[in-house]
């Protein structure tokens, strides 16, 4: 945790921005070069936060770019219009704008299908720009004549029309770039956007609006993109039509891998390699375009071997030097011995809902699931009450987690309709059913593995506290009330409090099923789904586990499935056996034990032969 | 006021590159398929079957022969780079792999570049096919037509392979499930090798029959690479026979909108693509689970 030094990589920024003009000459960097360094680096923020935060690879962004860059220009030099950085930050806007539109449209579908949508507009932007456009943009010609910025402060005129004094310009708006983009990432949403790259699905059934993030980070890379491209025109006091190039987009994309993705200052990193390799092959060498297939092949194999490009590499390297102190295994396991649940207070259910009534918390009504000519679930009805805690049991394809998927609104029904606390849910969406306190723990782990136990439940814990969607973009995580009480509460809850700095992908299987059970507990639901909370684990964790399920129960509403019959019927008050996809029985635990019907099913009698 | 014969010869035009675009989309379309790698080297495979082809033709002076080494040497690259780079993506994420076969795609044009320099050249069509050709309602280019042909031969031979061969038969199961045919008992890998090959060899093949309609240079794949996206976002990743109706569509689009105004042709294009992806969001014969 950096709250020791809150804005120590801020300082750290400013510093180097204002060493770099005594340093980079020496090293054979023009004035125009680390010019443009800067101007990449700033495009790139804005990209590393769609692609390197929120796991969105965009081949686009140059459309963005270009749309910035021009409308600034245009306004610059084709009307009466004269203030440079009112129209550099208007032609940022409109990129935003424009990102919103385009945002809707390749956000429709994710993977592949994005980078292909992407692909396609940057290039209906290019030839839009040079054909219908023209007359607008200058067509092949780009915009000649764009005016630098000039600043009257009545006392002192700023002009920034040699390389130096532009350098001062650009550094100024490259570190406002660094300083809000780091704010961003540190935000909740920020938080979100991550939990979106490593488990999209997960972050909606966590209850956030992830369509919604993820627009919210394509127009952010827009509007950067667009401040970047006014940037440039203002620099070259020209405005190229090649901002529109294919090119542009796949250089962002490569100076941001080369330097590091997910770290901001990889695309400065990036764009420094990038821009002092192809002055030296050209200038020093002389061997013309020959840097763009080093390059290439540098690429390559960053790509192959080193993932997280220069600047993960560097973060490695010294977390490998530094020696981080990790807490081993055995003393966790120590730790776990030494647990007891019921020493916990209980966690209070969603603080949504008014007083607890009686009655039915949840109603399912003819529920059925058709997947072509199969029936998974057919004609269930099902009630659970206020406070109960009821069991599912079944043999295997029952039609258990179907159920459980069509009552957290995961799979719509064929037919039938759901109720929870009175409400029809039939339909709705798995995001606005957590917010209102249903939620569900997986059967197989969904978990955010790149993230740490404590970033998971922070995750978890924000769809409760800020609801489905909002745009806190520049408010501190810290700042969100109760959030670090209920991480803190839930990580003791499922014991998991001397590991909240530990990235999941480090955790024993044992404790990441402890964090997906805490992960759906976090969102304070009144009504939590388990999808077999005892599977895979070892005899003693076994124990644990009902221990902490127990502690859960007080309080709230529970339904869990699990074929551990001994340690369910310890914990439920009811059960209800599915079998073929209906419900063949309700009934106590020991009503059921003795059942013929349900012996039948799981000695497997049901189709006539004893096994 | 539009001119019917203009029109006609238009629609022939988008056919041709439907066709063509077909052709390479089938490519693109059982590579993501099988493999589950989007090739954005793809575009790259086009382009180095103009370049082969062209070298075997200064040599041969035969145009078979620039067809033969053409589509031969693209799918010797294929089968290599996927034993050499691509098997080691198969885990990684989709960004990876996007990543690393969009660097491939950069450095084969620079690669070609560096040796060949940035101009076009051309690769003259055999002498049975030079000239043009009466069809009665209008005269047409004898190569184009004959294009149409060769390519739709290829198609067939694809289909062919696809659906009536046993290794295809694999190919399609594995499109479905490649985790399931592995257990089976059958060497996916080898599979994979070998579907990487035809799947750039049907590329390189469309580069150098099209030699002769349009110049080869460094570049040409690029904007045959995005022409293929959409085709393929329209047609449903995956799909043969949507790779075969996307094509035909988007050739058509071009070639018609280009009447009228060229540069409009890809914002038509791109209008079509999002038409599709509002009301079919798997493609016209895509479906839900290939993604």
């Amino acid at each position: 945790m950096r709250i020791k030094h809150p804005f120590l990589v801020e300082l750290l920024t400013a510093v180097a921005l204002i060493l770099a003009p005594f340093v980079l000459p020496h090293l054979g960097f023009s004035p125009s070069t680390v010019n443009r360094i800067l101007i990449w680096g700033l495009f790139g923020i804005g990209f590393d936060i769609l692609f390197g935060y929120t796991g969105l690879l965009s081949f686009g962004q140059s459309a963005f770019y270009g749309t910035g860059g021009m409308f600034a220009a245009y306004l610059l030099t084709e009307t009466d219009f004269s203030y440079v950085m009112a129209a550099i930050v208007t032609g940022a806007a409109v990129a935003g704008a424009v990102g919103y539109v385009i945002g809707l449209i390749a956000l429709r579908r994710t993977g592949i299908y994005f980078a292909m949508i992407t692909v396609a507009i940057a290039e209906v932007f290019f030839f839009v720009e040079f054909n219908p456009l023209s007359a607008f943009t200058g067509g092949e010609n780009g915009l000649p004549g764009v005016p630098t910025p000039v600043f009257n402060l009545g006392f002192k005129v700023f002009e920034f029309n040699t390389d130096w004094t532009m350098y001062t310009f650009l550094a100024f708006w490259y570190f406002v770039g660094v300083v809000i983009a780091l704010r961003i990432v540190r935000s909740p949403v920020g938080a979100i956007l991550s939990a979106i790259r490593d488990n999209p699905l997960r972050a909606a059934a966590l209850g956030h609006n992830v369509h919604g993030y993820k627009l919210t980070a394509f127009v952010v890379a827009a509007i950067y993109a667009g401040f970047a491209g006014g940037l440039l025109g203002v620099m070259q006091g020209f405005m190229p039509p090649d901002a529109f190039m294919f090119d542009t987009s796949g250089q962002v994309v490569m100076q941001t891998a080369i330097g590091g993705g997910g770290t901001l200052f990889g695309p400065l990193v990036g764009a420094t390699v990038w821009l002092y390799l192809s002055d030296f092959f050209q200038n020093t060498l002389h061997l013309g375009a020959t840097w763009k297939l080093v390059l290439g092949i540098v690429f390559v194999l960053l790509v192959c071997f080193l993932r997280r490009g220069i600047v993960g590499a560097i973060v490695d390297l010294y977390k490998v030097v530094a020696g981080r102190k990790r807490i081993e295994p055995a003393e966790a396991s120590i730790e776990s011995a030494r647990f007891d649940a019921a020493d916990i207070e209980p966690m209070p259910p969603s603080r949504r809902g008014g007083t607890p009534v009686s009655g039915p918390i949840l109603q399912a009504r003819g529920l059925t699931k058709r997947y072509g000519g199969i029936v998974a679930n057919s004609d269930i009805d099902f009630a659970v009450d206020h406070g109960e805690t009821r069991g599912i049991i079944g043999p295997n394809g029952a039609g258990k987690t179907t159920f459980f998927k069509m009552l957290t609104c995961e799979i719509a029904p064929t037919s039938g309709q759901i109720m929870f606390e009175g409400r029809d849910i039939t339909g709705m969406g798995v995001s606005d059913v957590c917010q209102l306190g249903l939620t569900k723990s997986y059967q197989i782990n969904q978990l955010f593995d790149r993230l740490t136990v404590g970033r998971n439940l922070t995750i978890a814990a924000l769809g409760e506290t800020r609801g489905k969607f909002r745009l806190d973009l520049f408010k501190s995580l810290h700042g969100v009330p109760g959030l670090n009480e209920q991480v803190e509460r839930t990580a003791a809850l499922v014991n998991l409090t001397a590991r909240l700095d530990t990235p999941v992908s480090e955790l024993a299987y044992g404790e990441k099923r402890r964090l997906e059970i805490g992960l759906a507990l976090a969102t304070s639901p009144s009504l939590l789904l388990l999808d077999e909370p005892l599977a895979g684990m070892s005899p003693s964790e076994r124990v644990e586990t009902v221990a902490l399920l127990k502690s859960i129960a007080r309080g709230r509403t529970m339904i869990i499935i699990d074929h551990d019959i001994d340690s369910l019927f310890e914990l439920v008050e009811r059960v209800t056996v599915l079998q073929e996809g209906r419900v063949l029985v309700h009934g106590a635990p020991q009503e059921i034990k003795f059942n013929p019907k349900v012996q039948e099913a799981y000695l497997g009698g049901v189709h006539g032969e004893m096994a | 006021m539009i001119n019917w014969a203009n029109f006609i010869s238009q629609c022939f035009n988008g056919f041709v590159l439907g066709a063509l675009l077909a052709l390479i989309s089938s490519g693109l379309t059982i590579i993501y398929g099988t493999l589950g790698v989007l090739n954005l080297a793809h575009g790259a495979m086009f382009m180095l079957g103009g370049y082969a082809g062209w070298v075997a033709y200064t040599y041969t002076g035969s145009f078979l022969a620039a067809v033969v080494a053409g589509s031969s040497f693209v799918m010797i690259v294929g089968v290599v780079i996927e034993r050499l780079i691509i098997r080691h993506f198969y885990t990684r994420p989709h960004e990876d792999q996007l990543l690393v076969t969009f660097g491939l795609g950069i450095v084969f044009v620079e690669m070609v570049r560096f040796f060949f320099g940035s101009l076009s050249h051309s690769v003259p069509p055999p002498a049975a096919l030079v000239g043009i050709t009466h069809l009665g309602f209008m005269v047409y280019p004898t190569y184009r037509l004959a294009l149409l042909g060769i390519v739709g031969v290829a198609l067939l031979a694809l289909y062919f392979v696809l659906y009536r061969t046993r290794i295809g038969m694999i190919v399609r199961a594995g499109i479905e499930d490649s985790v399931m045919v592995d257990s089976l008992g059958i060497d996916v890998y080898r599979v994979f090798m070998l579907v990487f090959g035809i799947g750039a060899m049907a590329a390189g093949f469309a580069g150098i029959v099209n030699a002769p309609v349009v110049s080869i240079a460094p570049d040409v794949g690029e904007t045959i690479l995005v022409q293929t996206f959409v085709v393929v976002v329209i047609g449903g990743v995956g799909s043969f026979p949507g790779a075969i109706i996307g094509g035909l569509i988007a050739g058509e689009i071009i070639s018609i909108t280009s009447m009228f105004n060229p540069g409009y042709s890809y914002v038509m294009l791109f209008v079509a693509m999002t038409l599709v992806l509002v009301l079919r969001p798997h493609g016209l014969l895509g479906t839900a689970g290939r993604e």
